[in-house]
């Protein structure tokens, strides 16, 4: 019995010592990891969230994006007809270029012809892109005259959209001619947001589910 | 500095005109690497290795289709739009062989004439045509 009790004693007295030193070790390595977690599960719950499907949140969202895309800046590129528009009051484009095939215009009268790498200096002066041009005649986007459910459907279907996925969609507002709008060169407004609330408001949209507002 | 500087100022051809300096009226035209730019907003920097060519090298002796064809239908009035013109509707025959009149005023919508030569620029681009499928200029 001693001889027993000896055994359970030297038996139980490791293992307090080892759930002591367990309890440590699990203090002393939780104080580094423990917050990494927590900021993990936060992250991802957040990520998980900003994915979730939400109607209200995306149209509302959308509805500050259709004011960025009916500026001037964005519509006069997104043209009904083949010719670009201008100004603030989107006349249509002085001399009448011509979209073309590629959306970069025709014979002697290509976009990058005047239009140059960078603006030109100077009012109203042809604003530059090294890449500047309309969307192709096979997929015009047209954005002139769209109802916000309209352009909405437009954006998100990928036969109309430029054939774009959903993560192409979302880099696509850091496109470098998207971008160009915040820099229209002298005389012309910006867009009616800025850049940073434009591409929060558009990737709102997209990951809460793309939703078009209700037709009118 | 703009090409059209370099091209007027330093080497010292001025085929090419100055006309509103914000590429408006195209009067500035040169090829760079076969493209009808505006030389008067495009920078130098843009042409630097470039192929560039002015009215001046467009055809051996002023004999471009063309240029025969703005002869033959005595295009200019005053002339200083020409250059400009003639650079424009040889970029329109090289892509456009043989152009309608739709064609010709979407290739040469971008170049004014203050003279209002246009019926006559419009018939001589035809007659160009005409000239480059019968391999005379």
């Amino acid at each position: 019995m001693t001889e027993h009790s000896g055994n359970k004693t030297r038996y139980a007295l490791p293992v307090s010592m080892v759930a002591v030193l367990g309890l440590m070790v699990s203090i002393l390595t939780g104080m580094g990891s423990a917050p990494m977690d927590l900021r993990d599960a936060t992250d991802s719950e957040a990520r998980s969230e900003s994915y979730k499907k939400d109607s209200i949140q995306s149209v509302k969202a959308f509805l500050e994006v259709y004011k960025v895309l009916m500026s001037p800046r964005c519509m006069n590129c997104h043209p009904a007809g083949d010719v670009p528009l201008q100004g603030e009051d989107s006349h249509l484009h002085a001399m009448s270029p011509q979209r073309g095939k590629d959306g970069k215009g025709v014979f002697a009268m290509k976009c990058s012809n005047c239009h140059q790498a960078s603006n030109t200096p100077g009012l109203h002066t042809p604003p530059g892109h090294p890449d500047w041009h309309l969307p192709p005649a096979d997929m015009k986007m047209v954005f002139e005259g769209r109802t916000p459910h309209q352009l909405a459907k437009q954006l998100m279907d990928p036969n109309q959209n430029g054939r774009k996925t959903k993560e192409q969609l979302l880099a696509h507002a850091n496109d470098g001619l998207v971008l160009a709008a915040w820099n229209p060169g002298e005389g012309r407004s910006t867009p009616p947001m800025s850049h940073e609330a434009f591409s929060k408001a558009w990737n709102t949209w997209i990951k809460k589910g793309g939703f078009a507002p209700p037709a009118q | 500095m703009p090409l059209l500087w370099a091209i007027r100022d330093v080497i010292g051809l001025t085929g090419t005109k100055y006309g509103c300096g914000v590429a408006q009226c195209g009067a500035c035209v040169v090829h760079l690497n076969g493209e009808a730019v505006r030389s008067c907003v495009t920078k130098v920097s843009r042409a630097e290795g470039q192929k560039v060519v002015t009215i001046e090298g467009l055809s051996g002796n002023n004999d471009h289709p063309v240029q025969t064809a703005w002869q033959e239908i005595d295009v200019p009035q005053c002339g200083y739009c020409h250059s400009g013109q003639i650079m424009s509707a040889a970029v329109l025959l090289r892509e456009n062989p043989n152009p309608s009149d739709e064609d010709i005023d979407a290739a040469m919508s971008g170049n004014i004439c203050r003279c209002g030569t246009y019926l006559r620029i419009r018939k001589a681009i035809h007659l160009a045509a005409e000239l480059q499928q019968k391999g005379k200029g």
